[in-house]
Order: C-alpha cells, then structure tokens, then sequence
C-alpha cells in the first residue's frame, strides 16, 4: 500500500487511495495518514481528490487526526477545479463534525471565500460539462450549501454572510427538475439549521409548501420530512398546512402516510385535538390493517393527553374500540376503565353507550372486554336508565337482554381473558339481577367441565358462590370504588403499561383474593398463594435476578414508590422462571400479585389469570401463568393431574443443609416424559423452635423450567417432628446435555424473628 | 422490501434506521442507503449521474453489460465514489479517467502475454 501511495504512475496512486478510502482501518489509517496528506497537495487533481475523500474516512476513523488535515483542507478550498472542490468541501464538512478547533478555524477564515464560491457556481454560465437538466453542477451546490449549513449553525456572524445567497440560491433555482428541487431541499435544510433570520424561514416555510402541494411523491416525503424538523422552531406556520397534511395522512403512499402522521401527531394542541381526532377516526375505518396499529396507538395517545372532558375521551375511545378494537394496546383499555370508574356522574352514560356499541361492533375484542366489564359493574344503571344524561336517546334494556349480551360474549369469543371477564361478569350480575340468577347460573354450571383450567376453576368457584354462600355474594360484588388515576399515571409512565393499582376497601370477588379478612371458603383455599406472594424480600428481586444472569432492563429503575412490589413480583417471576427473556424486561413495571393487603387491583388480577403463559410479553401473564401454576395443585376436580405412581425413580439426595434445616429431594420420572422430573421435596427442622410462615423459593437457570405447587403447610414443627411437603416439576430442555441446578431460598420465621436461608443445589442426579 | 412497492410511489423506504433510495430503469432498480440525514434527493441525482456514466462508457448499457462487466462497473464506481462521498461531478472527466486506466490495462496485458510467449519459447 505505501509503495503504491508512492508509485509514480498516478493511477496506480489512485487505486490505492480507492481502496485505502473504502476500507482501510483505524491503524491503517494512522500508518498511512502521511502519506495522504502530501498527496492532498500532488500536482493531479485527480490525485488529489482522492487523496481529499480518503482523508475523510482517516479521519472518521482515527478524529485525533483530523488537526493535520485542517490546513490542507482550507487550502483545497480555493480550488478551481470542480471535482477537487467537491471533495474538498466534503472533507472540511466532515471535518467539522470531527472536531471543534476545524470548525472554529474554517468558520472564521474561509466563509467569505465559500460564500463568494457559491455565488460562482450559482451564477455561473451553462457548462456542459457539469450540467444536470439545466443546471451547473448540482452536487457543488449542495455540498457548499451542506457546509454552509454547518457552519452556520450556533454562529450568528457566518449566518449573516450566509443569508444573500441563501436567499438567492431560494428564489432563483427552478425548481421543475429533481435536481433543482434537490437544491432547493438543501437550501432549506441551511436556513433551517443556521441561525434566525425571519424573512428566510418564511420564504423557506413557503418552498416546503409549494412541495407539499406537488404531485410528485418524493417531493412530498422529502417537504414532509424537512417539516418534522420545522415545527420545532416555527409551528403557527406549519398548523397553516394542516388541511394538507390531513390529505397526506390518507395518501396510497404507506411512507408518505406513515411521516404525515408523524407530523400531525406533533402539530395536536387543545385548540385543534376535537377536529384533528374526528378525521383521524373517521380514516381509521377506512384505512388498511397494517396502518392501523399505528395509527389506533397515535389516535389514543392524542386523546389521553388532550382531551378536554371526560365524556368526550369516553366517546372517543369507544369510537375507536369499536373501529379497531384489536389493535388498541392493553394499556390504553386500561386506562380507559380507570377514567370510567373515576367518573362517576357518567357511568350510566358509558354503559349505555357500550351496550349500542356490542349491539353493532361485537367483534372487537378489546371493546366486548370493556362493555362486559362495565355491565358487570354498572348492570343495574342500564337496565334502570339511572344517571341519563341531558339529551341522551332513552334505551329499555331488561335484565335478560343484558345477559344475553355477556352470554353472546362468552360463547363467541375464544379467548380466554374475554371469557374470563364474562363469567364475573356473569357472577356480578346475578347478585344484582336477582331474576336472571337461574339462568346465569346455568350458564355458569356449563362451563364447569370447561377443558380451560380457568374458566372451570372460575366456574366451579362462582356456581359454589351462587349456590351456598348467598350471604357474602352481595359483599364480594360490591362495585368497584374509583381507581386511583394518579397512582396509575406515574406507573404507566414507566415502560410496559401496568397495571392499575387500586386503593381500595372491600375485595371485589377476585377469585385469588389476596384479602385475609373475607371469610369465605375459597379465599381459605387461596391463602397459600398468597403466602408465597407475600413472602418480603426487598432486596431479593436484583438477587435473584442475578442468580438466573438474567439482563434485567433497565426499565427497572423504577419510581421509587413501585419499588416493594417490583421487587416481590420480580422475585416471583424469576422463581418460576416461566416465560421469555423478553417477558421479564417487561416484568418491571408489573406489580400485579400485590403483596399488601390493601392495594389489590381486581381488574388485573382478573385478566392476569386469564392470560396463558404462552401469551404476550406482558409480565402480568407471566404472573398469571405463575398463579396458575401455584394454583395447580388444588385446582377444580378433575383438572390437574397428579404425578404418576408408575415412573422411574432415582435416588433422592438431600438438597440443601444447615444447622437449622434439612431439605431433601425425591424425584419420580415418567417414562413418557423423560425432560420432566418430578421432585417431591421435603423440610425437615432441626432445631428446637417452631418456624412458621415457612415459604420455599427456588430458581433455575434459562434452559430449565420450574414450576412450584403449593407447600402442604406453613409451619414446620421442631425437632424433625413432622415435615412440609412441597411439590416441584421440572423440565429440562437440555435434558441429557446439562444436568439440574437451583438456587433455593427459604424464608421463615422462628420466635417472631424472619430468617432466611439461602443455598445452591449441584448435587442432582446426572440424567434429570 | 422494495420490489414490493408500486409504480407511483416515492423512492425513499426507510430501513433500519437508515434509508434506502432506489430508482428504477427498466428491469434493474439501483438502491441506496443513506443516513438520516443525508439529501435524499441529491441521492437520486448521484444515482442518475451514476447510470448516465455507464452508458456512456458501455454506449446503451443494458442488463447483460452489466453481468458479463460487473468489474468494470465497479471499477466505474469507484471512479465516482470513494468512502461513500461523491468524488467527480463530471462525466467527462471520469469517462477519460477510466478510458486511460482501461489502456493500462492493455499495456500490462499485452506485457504479460509477450512474457508469457517469451518464457513458452524458452522452455520449448
């Protein structure tokens, strides 16, 4: 390569300068620089230029030297031939971007002298040489305009002796061939960067108008682009293009319409949100699935944060429920449920409203969910027209019209949190619609022998609710008071949408209730998941997550206020390890199995439950599954399968000991399965005490997958005298490759004080 | 991605955080990627220019010159283009800048083939 550099014959020179340009390296480069720079000053242009471009990319490569090129770069300034030019204004353009002392020095020197270069060029006579369609050289143009731009930028002083042939180069380019219009793009992008000068970002506000107007297609991507940009330092003159924008929004073009909706997204004020909103739905209706999402996410956002009243952000988003339902994020429901319960004078409206909108766009899921939850809640404001609103269209619902309404929901719709919803639904309405209870009832019993783990557990809990335990039903289902907006706002400002979390008194049914003080038979049931939940370990979720190497996002720095819950559900999921990696990055915002007795949120509980594990990358599916999982062991009769007797056994081992503790796993195999084995695992104390509120966590690395039954019992008795029994599967997806290890925690708590005990088990049989 | 769009459209795709400017003649689409903030525009002019110099160097260049002279058209590029930056804005100029290059290429290969008769007699 140095010989070549060196060679006389000065295109083999210039091969080597080619190939040093496109790909040398960083040590290359900085063995060679010398030998560059001396040729920046060979006596052939062609030479030169190419030495000029290689240059640039030594300087990307290695920007401490970009001092040594300064001088010779200004020098090529002066230049008369237009290549050499070209590639010498290119290298001081990217010199500048490489370091401040170049662009100091260029900026000071040489923009009289590039200014009086452009005005040449512009000015200049046809060459045909350099012409493009009628004009003299395009690319110098722009490439001067470029470096004008960017040392204009931040400087008043340049900016000024710029603003002449800014505005000549404006107004005197025809803009009918690309390559005027290219000009002119450039010469706008300079005004724009550089520094205020009012009459020029209105003649330059004016060109983006002229090529909004265009027909051509690349015009308008280009004004649409160059707007972006605008807005920011001048939005009254871009809300003048609204009108335009709206039509661009609608165009065949999927790039066009994708910027214009950029745009429109930034130009929503309070003033024009009611208008922008109603065509923006209306388009929603009509427009082709794949822009849907989009835009259904940009109609939602611009509705939560400009809507002026609640009633009209409640008609706007059932509008777009019910135009694109399934693409509306879980979020934006959410959150539309939380304003529903906050606004209390409209609660008869909105279920009205939703009722119609079944009736018409029973289709979308999002929409079925949302009206089959406020029924269930507000069934009896309905069927009553209780709350009407000045001006609202009386409807006569009767109680059965309603229930058919949720019964349609559950039988057409597949999918499990849908269904879910509909069965409270279904138990909230037969507490409050006392005539319809038989049949609602009935509806329940069919689902009993559901083959969905959920719907039959939720099935056979309800039925047993309606059937014997009349005297709570009414408690269970009192309605929901409002849910706290603030607290949800500062959540969902955090990445994955969470969970509303709700301050509330009297539990709502949730069938995992968490709530210690309903004395009903199943929370009974339930109270061992909820031991698990609430097992404290503030500091336990980063440990456990580091414990299974997981890369925790770093979604995680959270508002300090979610920190105890994050932390407990983290520990949680990470326990169970069920799910993806890309699940628990989301995992972070999810506070769903609220350990405080205080703070459950029903609504999500609910549809935690219901989604199963293989769904979305919401953690509170992970959360979901998880419970499901805890709550495999007792499930509904005939759901669960137990272990089987017949399978192989290995030698059990004794997991983990301490001077207080003794764990030991038995393993049972099923043939079928050989991935699965099956650990029964047993607690055996040592000392003296009692420890009660004994819980056992344990993680797996990636390749593993644990699921955890309930413990047979909480307190373990002293001295080796009884011993907890606690199931656990694990399936190895390596299975033959890697053999089995955990990490184990045990917490408890012996004479009121909580201990914890942590250990890792190696000592696995080799073929699990 | 992009032979998926329709006639009428604009040429700019976005890709990757990139952008992809591509132009059509006839049966062959020329694409290019480009930062962010680069003039899309000016992009075309360089794909144009690009393809004028072709044709001028291979008179009416069609699909097959390009397969069966791929090295020359890369050779052509670099000629115009070197680390991603335009290089020479006029076509005349690059046209004697390769027409002289394509003659050394003759005089080595002339060179090599008497050596090569030379060394063949030699060992005759």
């Amino acid at each position: 390569m140095h010989r070549d550099l060196n060679h006389t014959n000065q295109y083999i020179a210039g091969l080597a300068l080619c190939a040093l340009g496109n790909i040398c390296s960083a040590e290359m480069a900085r063995d060679l620089a010398p030998e560059v720079e001396r040729l920046l000053q060979f006596r052939d242009p062609n030479i030169r230029k190419k030495a000029a471009l290689c240059s640039i990319r030594i300087i990307k490569k290695v920007p401490d030297l970009a001092e040594n090129f300064v001088n010779p770069a200004a020098a090529l300034l002066k230049e008369k031939h237009h290549g050499v030019l070209l590639t010498g204004v290119q290298l001081c353009t990217d010199l500048c971007k490489v370091s401040k002392e170049a662009l100091e020095h260029l900026r000071k020197k040489c923009t009289d002298g590039l200014v009086r270069v452009l005005k040449d060029v512009v000015n200049s006579s046809y060459a045909p040489e350099y012409d493009v369609s009628g004009i003299a050289d395009p690319f110098l143009h722009i490439r001067l305009l470029k470096l004008l731009c960017v040392l204009g930028q931040g400087d008043a002083d340049s900016s000024d002796t710029m603003n002449d042939i800014l505005a000549q180069v404006a107004t005197k380019t025809e803009s009918k061939k690309n390559a005027g219009n290219a000009i002119l793009y450039e010469c706008v992008a300079t005004i724009m960067s550089i520094e205020d000068n009012g009459g020029l970002r209105v003649l330059a506000v004016n060109i983006l108008g002229k090529f909004l107007s265009s027909r051509d297609n690349n015009i308008r991507y280009v004004a649409l682009n160059m707007l972006m940009k605008a807005i920011a330092l001048d939005s009254q003159a871009v809300q003048r293009h609204r009108t335009t924008l709206l039509e661009c929004v609608k165009d065949s073009d999927a790039s066009i319409r994708k910027r214009a909706l950029d745009l429109v997204y930034l130009l929503v004020n309070e003033s024009n949100v009611k208008s922008l909103t109603k065509e923006l739905i209306d388009y929603l209706e009509v427009c082709d699935s794949e822009f849907k999402g989009d835009l259904t996410a940009k109609i939602c956002s611009v509705v939560e944060k400009f809507s002026p009243e609640k009633i009209w952000y409640i008609d706007q988003m059932l509008k777009i429920l019910s135009a694109a339902g399934n693409h509306v994020k879980e979020g934006v429901w959410h959150a539309l449920i939380v304003v529903i319960t906050n606004a209390s004078n409209l609660h008869g409206y909105t279920v009205r409203s939703l009722y119609r909108a079944v009736q018409t766009a029973g289709e979308q899921e999002t929409l079925v969910r949302v009206a089959v939850w406020c029924i269930g809640e507000y069934g009896e404001m309905l069927v009553n027209n209780a709350g009407m609103l000045a001006g609202e269209n009386p409807i006569t619902v009767t109680e059965s019209e309603a229930v058919d309404v949720v019964e349609t929901a559950i039988r057409c719709h597949s999918d499990l949190p849908t269904r879910s919803m509909c069965l409270i639904a279904l138990l909230k309405l037969s507490s409050h619609f006392s005539s319809c209870s038989q049949r609602i009832n009935n509806i329940i019993l069919h689902y009993k022998r559901s083959l969905v783990l959920e719907l039959q557990q939720r099935a056979i809990e309800f039925n047993s609710i309606i059937e014997k335990h009349h005297n709570i039903r009414s408690a269970l289902v009192e309605r929901m008071p409002a849910l706290d907006e603030a607290t949800y706002s500062s959540r969902r400002a955090g990445s994955v949408p969470a969970a509303v979390s709700t301050s509330e008194g009297a539990p709502l049914n949730p069938p995992n209730g968490v709530s210690k003080h309903t004395s009903s038979a199943l929370v009974d049931l339930l109270d061992l998941t909820s031991d698990d939940i609430t097992a404290p370990s503030s500091s336990g979720g980063d440990f456990l997550q580091d414990l299974l190497g997981v890369d925790q996002s770093p979604a995680l720095s959270h508002p300090g206020t979610n920190q105890t819950q994050k932390s407990s559900n983290d520990v949680l999921l990470d326990l169970l390890s069920i799910g993806t990696p890309p699940a628990q990055s989301g995992s972070s915002t999810n506070n769903m199995s609220s350990p405080n007795q205080d703070n459950k949120n029903s609504l999500d509980m609910l549809d935690t439950l219901t989604s199963p594990p293989a769904l979305s990358a919401q953690a509170s599916s992970l959360v979901g599954s998880s419970m499901i999982d805890l709550l495999d062991g007792f499930g509904a009769s005939s759901s669960v399968p137990v272990a089987e007797k017949n399978g192989l056994t290995l030698p059990s081992i004794v997991a983990f000991e301490s001077s207080s503790l003794r764990v030991t796993f038995n393993f049972l195999k099923q043939p079928e399965n050989p991935e699965t084995a099956l650990i029964e695992a047993q607690f055996f104390n040592k000392s003296p005490n009692i420890y009660s509120d004994f819980t056992f966590q344990a993680a797996v690395p990636k390749f593993l997958q644990l699921h955890l039954d309930p413990a047979s019992s909480d307190t373990l008795s002293a001295s080796g005298n009884g011993s907890i029994t606690q199931k656990l599967r694990v399936k190895n997806s390596q299975h033959g490759k890697k053999s089995l290890v955990m990490r184990i925690r045990i917490s408890y708590k012996m004479n009121d004080k909580d201990i914890l005990e942590e250990g890792q088990i190696k000592n696995f049989p080799p073929d699990l | 991605m992009i032979l998926s769009r329709g006639p009428k459209l604009c040429n700019f795709v976005e890709w990757r955080g990139y952008k992809v400017v591509y132009k059509r003649y006839a049966s062959l689409y020329f694409c290019m990627c480009i930062d962010q903030d680069d003039n899309e525009l000016e992009v075309l002019e360089i794909i144009h220019h690009f393809v004028e110099i072709l044709d001028r160097y291979f008179g009416s260049v069609c699909e097959l010159d390009l397969i069966f002279n791929f090295h020359k058209a890369y050779y052509i590029l670099d000629e115009i283009l070197i680390a991603g930056e335009l290089q020479e804005s006029s076509k005349k100029t690059v046209a004697r800048l390769i027409a002289a290059q394509d003659s050394l290429v003759e005089q080595a290969k002339e060179q090599a083939s008497t050596i090569s008769n030379m060394i063949a007699q030699a060992t005759k």
